[in-house]
């Protein structure tokens, strides 16, 4: 066969033109989201909210801030929005750079809107931090379930394990010494039984071995068994319960919420994986001789990635509530930090005097997090090839 | 099911070991004493502080603390740090006053949800079915605190009706009419609030799984037979998609709890949640931990009566 009619086999005339449309993934996307109307304009919103909390990072921070949430003017305290501020008693350089209070100021007279800026950006870091937290655990913890849960842990791993954990509970609870002294017998221990099993496991195994090397529990139960005992604890309570133990801190709030959210990621990634390894494309990638650090990040990851980001939006809403409910509590993001559930629970205080100081942090919150939802909801209706089909 | 009955309670207890473990030491490994709740208190000496380090164990090492913990528990003797009163009297009074509110609420959020989700799955895309999904979305995105406050305005300033505590204080001795009214009056706004959020998702779950089994064979063949169209809706479709509902009957049990801090601290309620508060910020682990504890108990007896409950009203499911 010449090169020529090789050719000729491989592209037949008429069959020049891939069959399938060309329509990438982003534009199908694209087109189905500008259809569902509801998804959009929270999409919409999202990204206006976005826009809003990165030029309130530029615009208040820094030590001479464009607008600065932290003058106090005593003698211009909860006056209304829109009101124009008195310039002869305050002087140049604490009226607002505004020329006006567009939202009116607080009890110590300082400028709402500038702490609404403020405020916006550190929402949203809470939200986003939290919930990358929470879908990092629940990616890692859900792919290894999923994708190496049928291996059984033997018993010589388990040793190890509980060695270990042993040490860190004990070096965390003050007895420092010896929590350092298991973590080190228990790497020993680890390393060794790695060592002997790659000496003798070609052999019976006879003895000691047969004991140690006895299968327990596979991977998959250890993990899921771990999702149910996370799932007992009620998640506010246990929220409430660890930010009030420790010391007040924005870091502490993101990670605690982070801690305690990521069960229904973990879920969901085991599910998709469960599915997914058992689907022909894997089995291919396999018989390719592709790596499973490849099939799991190139292959699987991209198509269990939906469910996840469903929930990863709707949890980032979540997360700006449970910060707002804890500064209702008073265990909030501590002063500094102006966040609107900071904002909002001051402002209670004075509702029937300055009722802007409740309605207006309130209502951002509510719109920021309708938006969330609404987004998620639709990025769950456009993600489900069943319905995509249809439309 | 014998089997599945034993195998399951073996493995709750087990996971109930581990949540006191955790609970246990999130808590004990947390910065800060007990002891040392209120360092400027002239009457906290160093011999008192010792008198109640030793009293409560906690000069003892935390895996011997546990034991003692956890002995005291179950046979039902431990006793709060505040005021040495034992903690499951203590609970119990605060929980009939969580329960009626989370009955009430529970009422209100089943009996309002499925004639809203059924009517929005019948009528689907039409006017009715886009204004309960926007309202849905609308209430669970609100604060709860900004929408009680909302709520306490608007029925303060236009009914004039006292609605903080469980009932006007100084009410005296009035006709039972009056206390009657009085009472329904206070726990009508928290329990409103506390279904709300449960009444917009669940209302979303109800429309969902009924426009699931409407698209089925057996509903498209009821209707070809020339069935009426009500009893299509109710006889052939809504039976199929009560299902996944009677197990989520065991999933409110826990909702007792864990949901109602905030409406409770809002409205002064002397409920669980706010009971558990007050004792996180007071550092009185006896009452944290039991309640965490009951909270676990009723979670893992909430899959149970779910799973069985399951097991019972469909007949392909094996455990």
């Amino acid at each position: 066969m010449s090169a020529k009619e090789a050719e000729r086999f491989l592209q037949p005339p008429g069959m020049e033109k891939p069959v399938a449309s060309r329509e990438s993934q982003w534009r199908e996307f694209w087109r189905l989201l500008t259809k569902n109307r509801l998804a959009f304009v929270g999409l919409f919103i999202f990204v206006f909210f976005f826009l809003i909390a990165l030029g309130g990072l530029i615009l208040t921070s820094g030590t001479k801030p464009f607008f600065d949430p932290a003058v106090v003017r005593l003698e211009e305290k909860l006056r209304p929005p829109l009101s124009s501020p008195k310039s002869e008693i305050l002087g140049s350089d604490r009226i607002p750079r505004l020329g006006l209070y567009l939202f009116g100021t607080d009890e110590l007279g300082r400028d709402v809107f500038s702490r609404m800026l403020q405020g916006a950006w550190v929402s949203l870091t809470v939200g986003f931090v939290a919930v990358g937290i929470a879908v990092f655990i629940g990616i890692l913890l859900g792919g290894i379930s999923g994708y190496y849960g049928q291996n059984a842990v033997r018993a010589d791993q388990m040793l190890v394990m509980i060695v270990w954990l042993l040490g860190i509970g004990l070096s965390v609870a003050g007895k420092a010494a010896v929590g350092i002294l298991l973590l080190v017998g228990g790497s020993t221990l680890f390393i060794f039984s790695r060592g002997w099993k790659r000496n003798e496991g070609r052999r019976e195994p006879s003895g000691w071995a047969r004991v140690l090397w006895r299968k327990t529990i596979s991977i998959d139960t250890l993990v899921m068994r771990f999702v149910d005992i996370m799932l007992c604890f009620p998640s506010f309570f246990l929220i409430l319960t660890v930010v009030a133990l420790l010391p007040a801190s924005l870091y502490n709030i993101m990670v605690v919420i982070g801690l305690t959210s990521w069960m229904g990621t973990t879920r969901f990634v085991r599910a998709e994986f469960l599915s997914l390894r058992e689907q022909d494309f894997v089995t291919a990638a396999h018989a390719l001789g592709v790596s499973n650090w490849r099939i799991i990040f190139r292959h699987m990851i991209p198509n269990a990635i939906a469910p996840v980001l469903v929930s990863a939006t709707i949890g980032i809403a979540t997360a700006i509530l449970t910060e707002a409910g804890l500064s209702f509590l008073g265990l909030g993001v501590p002063p500094p930090h102006a966040t609107w559930g900071n904002i909002l629970s001051d402002g209670k205080n004075f509702i029937f005097d300055a009722p802007w100081l409740t309605f207006i942090p309130g209502v951002a919150i509510l719109i920021v997090v309708l938006s969330f939802n609404l987004f998620g909801e639709g990025l769950r209706d456009i993600l489900n090839p069943r319905l995509r089909e249809r439309s | 099911m014998l089997s599945f009955i034993a195998r399951s309670s073996i493995q709750k207890i087990i996971t109930l070991f581990f949540v006191s473990v955790i609970s246990f030491l999130v808590i004990h490994l947390a910065p800060g004493e007990p002891s040392q709740v209120d360092p400027l208190n002239p009457k906290f000496t160093p011999e008192m502080v010792e008198r109640f380090r030793q009293q409560f164990h906690l000069d003892q090492p935390l895996y011997i603390q546990y034991a003692y913990f956890y002995r005291d528990l179950l046979t039902g003797k431990t006793a709060s740090w505040k005021d040495n009163q034992p903690v499951l009297k203590k609970i119990w009074e605060r929980f009939k006053n969580s329960l009626l509110l989370f009955v009430v609420g529970t009422v209100l959020t089943w009996t309002l949800s499925f004639p809203i989700g059924i009517r929005s799955a019948i009528f689907r895309g039409g006017v009715y079915d886009r204004s309960a999904t926007f309202f849905s979305y609308l209430l669970i995105s609100i604060p709860g605190f900004f929408f009680a406050y909302i709520l306490i305005i608007l029925v303060v300033s236009t009914l004039h009706v006292p609605v903080i505590d469980m009932e006007t204080f100084g009410l005296g001795n009035t006709s039972w009419l009056r206390w009657l009214m009085d009472r329904v009056w206070h726990l009508l706004l928290p329990s409103v609030l506390g279904a709300t959020g449960g009444i917009a998702v669940l209302s979303r779950y109800v429309r969902s799984q009924m426009m699931e089994v409407e698209s089925q064979d057996y509903v498209r063949t009821a209707r070809a037979k020339g069935v009426p169209e009500e009893q299509v809706h109710y006889k052939h479709a809504l039976r199929n998609a009560l299902l996944p509902f009677v197990t989520m009957f065991g999933l409110i049990l826990p909702g007792l709890i864990g949901g109602s801090v905030i409406i409770e601290s809002i409205f002064a309620w002397p409920g669980m949640g706010r009971m558990a508060y007050e004792a996180i910020l007071a550092r009185d682990y006896p009452i944290v931990l039991t309640v965490n504890f009951i909270s676990a108990v009723l979670v893992l007896m909430g899959t149970f009566v779910s799973d069985v409950l399951y097991m019972v009203v469909d007949p392909r499911i094996r455990l």
